[in-house]
């Protein structure tokens, strides 16, 4: 159990997806141009991130059973299109007002990194069911942080600052991302997630 | 005189947007973030440039064959199929060949799928364009990217390890920089990059 909480913390803040292993960056920098976005996009990722690492966990041990691993890729790739396929519809159907919460995230997350990159992560950690639970679920709220933290003082500022023209628009997002990251950096050793 | 009436062809205005004009990286922002995960090394930088191009290009002139038979509702879903068939071959490729690499890339080579470069190359041109353009706007594309790569890989490793591809280029005592082996050191290269280029190709963006 405690194996299971350090994990958890450690993919939050020592090995966050965003700022230490640098995925979902495309998303990262195109929605956090506001708060509330941001949450909104941070939202369905821990929503996401969470049921596919859980459902690819049991679908990647049949593929090894049948010693056909090196396609996991595909397969991966086919489950995450269909579980954010089918959530959507299933999120329309019964919590409307939760979907409407999403809008146009949710479709848009299938080709972010962090969903892929979480299930190609426990398939190299060798992780066990639990564990790949706790991690997908801790890396989905790391991600949901650093977008909201990036929006925090983006939308700050865009009203403040006078950034140089050639770094305005998403030049400044890097700076601002390294910093972050440097700050996580600090964080190094309180968790191990090996 | 040749030189200048090649100036005018489709075939390097496509090469041009590729490389400079919309550069994948500088310009459009797209594909961060194996440009600045693997970037620690020059020889990943190369080794994933070449991987990416390779599925640019072969995905693109895939795509851009079958872009009449395929019915616009599935088409995201066979982009799909279609790159992590590439990628899968890579990734065989690399770890039969070159399995340093493919260790020390581990993940990452798998990510080539949601790397939005080759995306957004078959969405916004090789389902409307001939193969032959496809082929080289995925060259354009994947150079673009790889010469990125290695620009931003050379300055890293200098800096952090005081070597280039395993050749020592830094004088004796030179102190590594930690910070450009971790992550932080990516974000500030390649935002310092962004803005040098930007500054020099009078590319602005407007602001919002």
């Amino acid at each position: 159990m405690g194996n299971l909480f350090e994990i958890f913390i450690g993919s939050i803040l020592d090995h966050n997806i965003a700022l230490a292993y640098i995925l979902g960056m495309c998303p990262l920098i195109a929605i956090s141009t506001n708060l509330r976005n941001a949450k909104g996009m941070g939202l369905a990722v821990i929503f996401v991130v969470t049921l596919t690492g859980i459902i690819n966990y049991p679908i990647y041990l049949l593929l090894q059973r049948f010693d056909v691993g090196h396609i996991h890729l595909l397969i991966f790739i086919t489950t995450i299109a269909a579980t954010v396929q089918f959530l959507e519809m299933f999120l329309e159907k019964f919590f409307p007002k939760l979907y409407n919460a999403f809008g146009i995230f949710l479709p848009l997350i299938t080709v972010n990194c962090v969903v892929l990159g979480v299930s190609l992560f426990f398939v190299n950690r060798a992780y066990s069911f639990a564990q790949t639970a706790a991690f997908s679920f801790g890396s989905g709220v790391g991600w949901f942080v650093a977008i909201v933290l990036v929006a925090g003082i983006r939308e700050k500022m865009a009203k403040t600052s006078d950034v140089p023209r050639g770094l305005a628009g998403r030049g400044i997002v890097f700076i601002i991302l390294g910093i972050l990251s440097l700050a996580f950096v600090g964080f190094t050793g309180m968790a191990s997630i090996q | 005189m040749k030189l200048i009436r090649m100036k005018y062809t489709k075939w390097f205005n496509i090469s041009r947007d590729g490389l400079s004009k919309n550069n994948p990286i500088v310009i459009a922002v797209l594909g961060i973030c194996s440009a600045l995960a693997i970037t620690n090394r020059v020889d990943n930088a190369i080794a994933m440039g070449i991987g990416v191009t390779f599925v640019i290009v072969a995905s693109s002139s895939v795509i851009s064959l079958i872009r009449n038979f395929v019915p616009s509702k599935v088409r995201m879903v066979t982009y799909m199929v279609i790159i992590s068939t590439f990628v899968i071959s890579v990734q065989m490729f690399l770890e039969a060949f070159f399995p340093n690499q493919a260790s020390e890339l581990g993940a990452y080579v798998g990510l080539i799928i949601t790397n939005c470069i080759v995306m957004g190359r078959s969405e916004a041109f090789a389902i409307k364009n001939p193969v032959k353009y496809s082929i080289v706007d995925g060259f354009a594309n994947g150079f673009g990217y790889m010469f990125v790569l290695i620009f931003i890989a050379i300055i890293r490793e200098s800096l952090a390890f005081g070597t280039i591809l395993n050749y020592r280029v830094m004088p004796e005592g030179w102190t590594n920089w930690t910070i450009m082996a971790i992550a932080p050191g990516g974000f500030f290269v390649l935002g310092m990059f962004i803005w040098i280029f930007r500054e020099l190709s009078n590319n602005f963006e407007e602001q919002v």
